[in-house]
């Protein structure tokens, strides 16, 4: 294949070569991590005490830095004592894949500590946190968004207070929240819906803003008055971008969410992930970390999947490589979702 | 409407010049469809870099009158107004002076007695070509099974039946101005408003849309006003052309030069182009659009940029 079709401008690649970068993509980080975990003399900065000789300072299964652990061998040898031994690690914080493999896989099958939630618990809460804060901020922005973006008048009398709002960071309207609604999962949703409303309504209005000028004439001309102009010309335009947009924002939805949830009494996937760390399990706080990343490249790419279907119009097919790449998006959660299932179903009675 | 077209009858060049001048006499005693008095517009310009901002006159007291199931083609300069002169006549564009009646009554805004073609391509691209040719007839309320049926003999009528079922991005340039004069008509206005339908297709192309649009008149209530910058065109499809002119030293705008009476066997058809009165009126036109300058002001003020021996005329 030459470079040109790899590399010439505003040309899409053939499906192929689009499934091979994709996979490329999620494989080039893991390659990169796995040579540092498993390369013994790449990195490894510490020690890990195997045998502490005649040493009073370091115990076994202590971490030392490595120019710590030389230091104190040769000490040791300058008193004929006998030396210590040892392995050169990562820091704790830097677990190897298969240990986030593994504690992935733990996490969903067997029971956490007293009092804590499963993964898929916190998670699922987590999920309906975002569900409940993008529903909400949809209902109100879109309908806003649309009439700012068709009339003049909205435009001016909503668009510059929300302007105004949006520079204002979310988490500090946290203890307002907290103080409104209590300390359950309201004030949380709150701060989802504040992190995506303000903006939404600017993105939607303008969104609508951009419908072709000759399409609204037309319609004109054809006997719509302003009402049907909205339904029937407006709206079904700006349709295929407001979708976009809103996929768009259940992705800042996410973002919002370890802040949201620690307002409170913290809960969902962000205090899984901040006990695990607080007990020092840096696998557990991996898998915690991926498994959020997962749900929300899954639920994107499904959503774009659907776009597709739900827009005949646009002129965008289904080629033989949309299909490749959602199977190659698919293949983990999918997986997972198995192995899942035949754990649970071997643990009940 | 009639589903299907009666075959168009070849144009009679046997007429003698007092028979085609009689034509004239009956079209003006027809109803006026349309009427535009002292019709001005003028644009506000934003404030410039270089000088200050101002109003730019785009036309500049326009009288003329428009008879029931008349042809009129306007044509004009690049800039002299053309565009302005039909969205007023559409009602997308408010008049700075002057009034537009359309059967005695003033234009205000758009509405379905005045149905347009655009120049670009204006068809829903969520709806499919039936879809799109019932949009007009679904907002004046007629149900779904009358409008559809009615739909689809317009569909017929342009030959695109085949495409029914089809989305605007399906089609061809030339199919998707077919769609949107059936759009146009289908709402049945009284006027029917073109501003340069055909201008982006090619000339083998634009020649079968100029058939199609002959017959469709012929078999169809309607008045047109046509743009165009193209004088074939203008003639061909003409029973009268509107000249507009450019703003020059005693116009400030766009303005009214003549209204010129196409004086050529009728109905027209595409054989007409090659009738030497046609050719005539072509030419009385051409220098009407483009008066003679002196062609010294037609140099360019160019620097020789290639190299001595490498001359090409
Ligand atoms: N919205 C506008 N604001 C300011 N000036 C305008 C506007 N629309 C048109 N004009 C000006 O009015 C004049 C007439 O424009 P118009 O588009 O009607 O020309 P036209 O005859 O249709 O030209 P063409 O044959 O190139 O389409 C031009 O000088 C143009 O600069
Ligand atoms: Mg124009």
């Amino acid at each position: 294949m030459s470079r040109t079709s790899w590399m010439s401008v505003g040309r899409t690649l053939t499906p192929r070569q689009t499934s091979l970068l994709t996979v490329l993509s999620f494989l080039t980080p893991l390659i990169l991590w796995s040579v540092v975990s498993y390369v013994p003399w790449i990195w490894h900065p510490q020690v890990l005490i195997d045998d502490a000789g005649g040493s009073t300072a370091m115990a076994v299964g202590n971490r030392v830095e490595r120019s710590r652990f030389v230091e104190e061998n040769a000490a040791l040898a300058v008193a004929g004592k006998p030396l210590a031994s040892g392995t050169p690690v990562n820091p704790v914080f830097l677990p190897a894949p298969d240990a986030v493999a593994k504690a992935l896989y733990n996490a969903f099958t067997t029971p956490p500590r007293r009092g804590d939630m499963w993964l898929h618990q916190s998670l699922w809460h987590s999920i309906k946190i975002i569900a409940w804060g993008f529903a909400i901020a949809a209902c109100i922005g879109v309908p806003l968004g649309i009439a700012c973006g068709v009339w003049a008048f909205s435009s001016r009398l909503v668009e510059p207070f929300v302007d105004f709002l949006r520079y204002m960071p979310p988490p500090t309207f946290g203890a307002l929240a907290l103080a409104v609604l209590g300390i359950n999962d309201e004030p949380k949703v709150a701060i989802i819906v504040i992190g995506i409303l303000f903006n939404m309504i600017l993105v939607v209005a303008n969104t609508t803003r951009l419908v072709d000028r000759g399409l609204i004439e037309a319609a004109q001309t054809l006997g719509a008055g302003n009402r049907k102009l909205v339904t029937r010309v407006v709206i079904p335009a700006i349709l295929p971008n407001l979708y976009n947009d809103l996929r768009i924002f259940l992705g800042v939805g996410w973002t919002y969410l370890t802040i949201a949830e620690m307002i409170g009494a913290s809960s969902g996937i962000s205090q899984f992930i901040n006990q695990q760390g607080k007990y020092r399990n840096y696998d557990n706080v991996f898998s915690g970390i991926i498994v959020i990343g997962l749900v929300g490249l899954v639920t994107d790419q499904v959503l774009a999947f659907i776009g597709r279907f739900l827009f005949p119009w646009t002129g965008k097919t289904n080629g033989p490589g949309a299909i490749a790449v959602w199977r190659i998006l698919t293949f983990v959660p999918a997986t997972l979702f198995r192995l899942v299932g035949r754990s649970f179903r071997r643990s009940q009675p | 409407m009639s589903a299907t077209l009666a075959p168009l009858p070849f144009s009679t060049p046997s007429l003698t010049p007092e028979e085609i001048a009689n034509r004239f006499v009956r079209l003006r005693q027809r109803p006026v469809a349309m009427e535009v008095q002292n019709l001005g517009k003028r644009f506000q310009t934003p404030q410039s870099a270089s000088g200050k901002g101002g109003e730019a006159v785009a036309l500049n007291n326009v009288n003329f009158q428009v008879y029931r199931r008349e042809i009129m083609t306007v044509i004009g300069p690049s800039g002299c107004g053309k565009s302005t002169l039909v969205r007023i006549l559409a009602g997308l564009e408010q008049a700075s002076s002057g009034r537009v009646l359309v059967d005695g009554k003033p234009v205000d805004g758009p509405g379905p007695d005045r149905g347009m073609v655009f120049q670009a391509y204006t068809l829903f691209p969520w709806l499919t070509v039936l879809k799109n040719v019932m949009f007009g007839l679904s907002m004046q309320g007629i149900g779904h099974d009358e409008a559809r049926s009615q739909a689809l003999q317009w569909i017929e009528m342009v030959g695109l039946e085949r495409f029914a079922e089809n989305y605007p991005h399906q089609l061809s340039g030339g199919m998707k101005q077919r769609v949107a004069i059936a759009r146009a008509l289908a709402a049945k206005p009284r006027i029917l408003l073109m501003d340069e339908p055909f201008g982006a297709l090619d000339p083998q192309t634009r020649a079968q849309m100029q058939s199609y649009l002959l017959q469709i008149w012929q078999n169809v209530n309607i008045t047109i006003v046509f743009i165009t910058h193209d004088l074939d065109e203008a003639v061909l499809l003409a029973d009268r052309v509107c000249v507009l002119g450019a703003a020059d030293e005693s116009h400030p705008g766009g303005h009214l030069k003549t209204i010129m009476d196409v004086h050529l066997p009728y109905p027209h058809d595409v054989d007409v182009l090659k009738d030497p009165r046609f050719l005539e009126i072509r030419r009385q036109l051409d220098e009407l659009v483009h008066p003679r300058r002196p062609l010294a002001l037609d140099r360019l003020p160019i620097v020789k940029m290639t190299q001595r021996g490498d001359e090409v005329g």
